[in-house]
């Protein structure tokens, strides 16, 4: 079976790529939907975090989500990887698998792979064994005990490094990373586990403007062979990745459509510069 | 530290490097050559004699160091601070002495074939726990088995509810606190504050003579070695590096589709049943266990055996474990009355100027050297 970041290295455009890609067996997304959520509600001490938010994201889609602080972008993350309990609502995954009742671990076995707003690698372990921890593969403890690393995980391992242009610092302890390193990294863990969406929280936050226009090309590369959703702040960025973009407020979808509808929406225009 | 292979591909950690067996195989001549040597063969009046008193001191330290090492594992390695390791410790403790007990056979005070302090208690049976402990398998299954069973059920309710951190640590030292609080009672059926002692055999061959001494030293040299030799299999092995991963990144790791509480269940337990072989091989050494190997206090110390050794790097705890209680056997001699005081000055001390442990030191001065 081809691996993502196989997958992603190659740069055809075949259309029906995608399907191809995000088809697989336990994953029932015979109505193209891959994510659904479905009047949402979750509260902390009386605030509203998300209001009955409904949200639904088609298999091979790039969706772009903004929105002020305090939107309910991080708390939406969340209830889909399993990390915060939604007080109402569903949210299911395909068809068939009801996120609300997994954990997070098997949330990330069936195919949800989340990178957090602040970079989050094991800072005491090498590139290379980051993405070899991160590397799909069965993940219980006496398998643990005895795996051993194969000349395919090898060569998979490289072709993560060479797509997240860590080739050369695979040796180095990931605490040395740079800011943007440290993203692109987590975003090469998020690969090894052959996710079939992939949840992307701040992508280019703290990043320079050089690795910014690479992180969008690295978006680029996946969009159509992931489902992706990308949460970020940076309009520029957006504008250069989004296809179709949410704007959350305050709980709840405000608008959606494509970036430049959503930027003229006057009600967008309001809560972005209104406050 | 081997160089990467040709072909670029970085390599994962090894078991040991050239030294690193070098080492051990010449801490092994030590223990196995050297001491029985110059304990059995040299002649008292000799230089090279080495006296029965420090045939056990070594002996009782390598029980501690085998206790450093698994608090080592489930701390240094796991980010997991466990208050309570005594308890586990005593509790293997317990267990063979049990054994013990029942070895001494009518040989007690009041000639009956039961413990004395049963017989003091006026009791005429043994209790239901007693059972089969006169069968030296049953009671080294007990070793293993009960430290084992008590970790396992204890961490999977703690570690399922996620308590961590500070709270995890104020637990532990409740359960052996609660526990010294079980064994101090007669009724318990352990001997009360007394605890056991007055041991006389091991499988029927008398506990004192200098060759079961020396045997039980090599016993404990050979778990020891193997206690570190597991522990460096475990911190190299993939499961080794999803523990580390686990104590600097939990959420990422259970994100990464690993299900981290048999993760932390597995070391746990794992570090719970090195104690309690421990704690079997220290009972018939130092001729006595009771109730204070479980006070709170003997747990911290613990912990500050792995800090001032540096935790995170196995050999640092063992290194921790020898000196600090090196320094104990001498300061409790010399001073006795000064030696609390010096061990917590020495905790903060490490805690100040070197966070990393003495190993930890070392390893930063030479990786900083050209």
């Amino acid at each position: 079976m081809s691996t993502a970041a196989d997958t992603a290295l190659q740069s055809g455009d075949d259309p029906q790529a995608p399907l191809g890609r995000v088809l697989q067996p336990g994953l029932d997304l015979s109505h193209r939907a891959i994510l659904y959520l479905e009047d949402i509600s979750v509260s902390f001490d009386g605030f509203k975090a998300l209001d009955k938010l409904g949200l639904t994201i088609d298999a091979g889609e790039l969706r772009c989500i903004i929105g002020p602080n305090g939107a309910g972008k991080t708390t939406m993350m969340d209830v889909i990887t399993g990390k915060t309990r939604p007080d109402a609502g569903r949210v299911f995954f395909g068809q068939t698998i009801d996120l609300t009742r997994l954990s997070e671990a098997e949330i990330a076995h069936a195919g949800i792979g989340r990178k957090f707003q602040k970079p989050t690698v094991f800072e005491q372990h090498t590139v290379f064994e980051n993405l070899e921890l991160a590397m799909k593969a069965d993940k219980r403890v006496r398998k643990a005990v005895f795996a051993r690393l194969g000349s395919a995980e090898h060569d998979r391992i490289a072709d993560t490094l060479r797509l997240i242009r860590l080739a050369d610092t695979a040796d180095r302890i990931a605490g040395l990373l740079s800011h943007g390193q440290k993203q692109w990294l987590e975003i090469g863990m998020l690969l090894m586990q052959e996710p079939k969406l992939l949840l992307l929280d701040e992508p280019v936050a703290g990043m320079t403007d050089e690795e910014t226009e690479r992180t969008a090309e690295l978006c680029n590369t996946l969009a159509g062979r992931h489902s992706l959703v990308v949460v970020e702040h940076d309009m520029d960025f957006v504008s250069r990745i989004a296809r179709k973009v949410t704007v959350l407020h305050e709980g709840s979808v405000l608008a959606e459509g494509p970036m430049d509808t959503v930027q003229n929406d006057p009600r967008v225009i309001e809560v972005y510069l209104g406050r | 530290m081997d160089a990467p292979p040709a072909s670029g591909a970085p390599r994962l950690p090894g078991l040991l490097g050239p030294s690193g067996w070098l080492a051990l195989a010449a801490f092994a001549v030590v223990l196995f050559v050297v001491f029985p040597l110059c304990n059995l063969v040299a002649p008292p009046d000799s230089a090279f004699h080495i006296s029965a008193y420090w045939v056990t001191l070594i002996g009782k330290i390598m029980c501690y160091a085998m206790v450093a090492l698994a608090m080592d594992l489930i701390w240094g390695y796991t980010g997991i601070l466990s208050l309570g390791h005594g308890l586990f410790f005593a509790l293997g403790g317990y267990a063979f002495g049990m054994y013990l007990m029942r070895q001494i056979g009518a040989d007690g005070q009041y000639r009956v074939n039961m413990p004395d302090f049963m017989v003091f208690l006026d009791w005429k049976e043994f209790p239901w726990h007693w059972w089969m402990s006169d069968q030296f398998w049953w009671c080294a299954l007990l070793v293993v088995g009960v430290p084992g069973l008590l970790a396992f059920v204890f961490g999977y309710f703690a570690f399922r509810s996620r308590v961590k951190g500070v709270y995890f640590s104020i637990i532990t030292q409740a359960l052996t606190y609660a526990a010294m609080l079980l064994f101090f009672r007669n009724a318990t059926g352990f001997g009360g504050n007394n605890g056991f002692t007055d041991f006389k055999r091991i499988l029927g061959i008398p506990i004192t003579t200098p060759e079961m001494r020396m045997a039980l030293f090599a016993i404990t040299g050979a778990a020891l070695i193997g206690t570190l030799l597991l522990g460096r299999y475990i911190v190299t092995s993939k499961l080794g590096r999803v523990l580390t991963a686990i104590r600097d990144a939990e959420s990422r790791v259970m994100f990464s589709g690993y299900n981290t509480l048999w993760y932390k269940q597995f070391i746990w337990t794992l570090s719970a049943v090195i104690c309690g072989v421990a704690g079997a091989l220290y009972v018939p050494q130092v001729g006595i266990i009771n109730p204070s190997e479980m006070s709170p206090a003997n747990s911290i110390e613990i912990a500050i055996w792995v800090a001032v050794g540096g935790r995170g790097t196995l050999i640092g705890a063992v290194l921790g474990a020898g000196l600090v209680n090196g320094a104990k056997s001498w300061f409790t001699v010399a001073f006795p009355e000064y030696w609390l005081f010096f061990l917590g000055l020495l905790f903060i001390a490490v805690t100040l100027f070197m966070p990393r442990g003495v190993v930890g030191t070392l390893q930063r001065l030479r990786s900083r050297r050209p």
